[in-house]
């Protein structure tokens, strides 16, 4: 089978037609700002935000990488926790039915308004915006990884007790194994948010960062500069999105197959 | 129960379990089964016949009753059944060689150990060359096989199996009975069949058990006096007929 090269070429014409909306999208807008002579404060012109965000690329720069480090860090705690959390509900129906509504909860936290009390408890160090990340992306992490566990089929569990396996055996060779595909539906999920929680906590406060840097650049009315750190964001995240399909691909490299078989 | 004058294996004495509703699922099942017999379990749908092999298979208490192996209480116990369930289940993380070490690894039998034991088992389950292929690269009866040939290498005293050739289209059960008629003849199984096919049945078995419809009870045992191996030719001959006939007319009374 030439998986790989028909793989590739399935990719690159799977977003041709979003990289022409695109194109199209950016065509209409120099348009519109040309004809219409719209003031840059306003609306730049998208070469206008190509040719200033290269000018300012340095600054840019130096505020991305502040900004991975916090995704980074953020995403990393989120995902220990959520593995933690996820694993302690799959073992104990006690700390299911206990902390199910409580995660529910933590979705209903208006998270606007409570990053900057992070900032007045926590300061402006990294603490607080983890905490942000964490709180935005650890739901969709230990849901799909709960209900990856908790979807295995019966019968399976029948053959491994049959087997005389324990519970923990049952989850290392059958539970875990089996979550695998839905954990990493959920690592797409959390990732997007991770750029977008980072950026968010970053805007409330931050010494420096992408999120720190557009709120300056808006309150000076450069709004071709904070649309070209958007433009850097989004990369970011498409970016760490395209990543997960990678390490899904070395991790689990039965499920694609197994998939495309049945 | 008909007498006879030597040893079981296994003992079914008065199996009983009921769930909330309106009928006990099992109602006092009791036969048992010969060192190294075939014996298959037939039924009408919906008679218990899961809920039978579970109680058996340890992984649900019966209500009263008892299951003896070699004499020994083994109620509630899975240490003496390999298990053999009707989706094969083979695990597409896992090489078909590592799904079939499955009961091993879980017993605690190193990999490597687990690994040395199934191999030669390859050839005679006609699985040759694909120990490191993936449960997706194979057919239906290969995955059938892979799975039996999981439940056997555990080395177990009785082996069940619910209805392993069920999923199969009618050509490869041929086969795949066929096929299990001649591996049993070299290895020393004792085996308990669950099936809805009764020629499937009359094909591999020294006796097939009639179940009757919930609450279930043993309503009768035939003993199939058919020449081993069994042949194709045979399910056309009169006696397989008229054991067929038989069991059909069992199933059928409805009193």
């Amino acid at each position: 089978m030439s998986t790989t090269r028909t793989g590739g070429r399935r990719t690159i014409s799977a977003v041709v037609p979003s990289l022409v909306l695109v194109a199209l999208g950016l065509v209409a807008w120099q348009w519109y700002v040309t004809a219409a002579d719209v003031r840059p404060q306003i609306l730049p012109s998208p070469l206008r935000v190509a040719t200033q965000g290269w000018a300012f690329h340095e600054q840019i720069w130096a505020n991305t990488l502040p900004t991975m480090q916090v995704t980074a860090v953020g995403f990393g705690v989120s995902l220990a926790l959520g593995w933690a959390l996820a694993i302690a509900v799959d073992f104990s129906p006690w700390l299911r039915r206990a902390l199910t509504p409580l995660l529910v909860a933590s979705q209903t936290l208006p998270i606007i308004a409570i990053a900057p009390l992070l900032i007045i408890w926590f300061g402006f160090g990294l603490l607080p915006k983890v905490l942000v990340i964490a709180l935005v992306t650890f739901f969709p992490i230990a849901v799909g990884l709960i209900e990856g566990f908790a979807a295995t089929d019966r019968q399976a569990t029948n053959l491994l007790r049959s087997m005389g396996a324990s519970r923990w055996k049952q989850f290392r060779y059958v539970r875990l194994p089996g979550a695998m595909p839905s954990f990493f539906t959920a690592l797409r999920i959390g990732i997007t948010y991770a750029v977008t929680g980072a950026i968010f906590a970053e805007y409330v406060g931050a010494t420096a960062g992408l999120g720190i840097f557009m709120s300056l650049q808006k309150n000076s009315f450069r709004t071709d500069l904070v649309l070209a750190a958007v433009v850097v964001t989004a990369l970011l995240s498409v970016t760490l999105f395209g990543l997960t399909y990678l390490v899904q691909r070395l991790a689990i490299p039965w499920h694609g197959k197994e998939r495309r078989r049945a | 129960m008909p007498e006879r004058g030597h040893e079981t294996k296994l003992v079914l004495d008065d199996l009983r379990k009921a769930y909330p509703g309106p009928l006990p699922v099992l109602d006092g099942v009791t036969f048992d089964v010969a060192p190294g017999e075939f014996v298959s379990v037939i039924g009408p749908s919906g008679c218990g016949k899961s809920t039978l092999f579970n109680v058996i298979a340890g992984l649900e208490r019966p209500d009263s009753g008892r299951v003896l192996v070699d004499g020994a209480d083994a109620t509630g116990h899975v240490e003496p059944f390999a298990y053999m369930p009707q989706q094969d289940l083979l695990f597409p993380w896992r090489t078909v060689l590592d799904n079939t070490t499955l009961g091993l690894e879980v017993a605690g039998m190193s990999r490597r150990a687990a690994r040395e034991r199934a191999r030669p088992l390859f050839a005679e389950f006609g699985l040759t060359g694909f120990e490191s292929a993936h449960p997706y690269e194979l057919s239906g009866g290969m995955r059938q096989r892979a799975a039996l040939l999981r439940t056997v290498v555990q080395d177990r005293a009785v082996l069940l199996l619910d209805e392993p050739f069920g999923a199969l289209d009618s050509l490869t059960r041929t086969d795949m009975q066929t096929w299990l008629d001649g591996v049993r003849a070299h290895f020393d199984w004792t085996v308990l069949l669950i099936t809805h096919d009764i020629r499937e049945a009359v094909f591999l078995s020294d006796r097939v058990v009639v179940l009757g419809p919930r609450p279930t009870r043993v309503r009768r045992e035939v003993t199939v006096n058919l020449p081993r191996p069994r042949e194709l030719a045979m399910i056309t001959s009169p006696r397989f007929a008229a054991v067929e006939e038989e069991l059909l007319g069992v199933l059928r009374d409805r009193s």
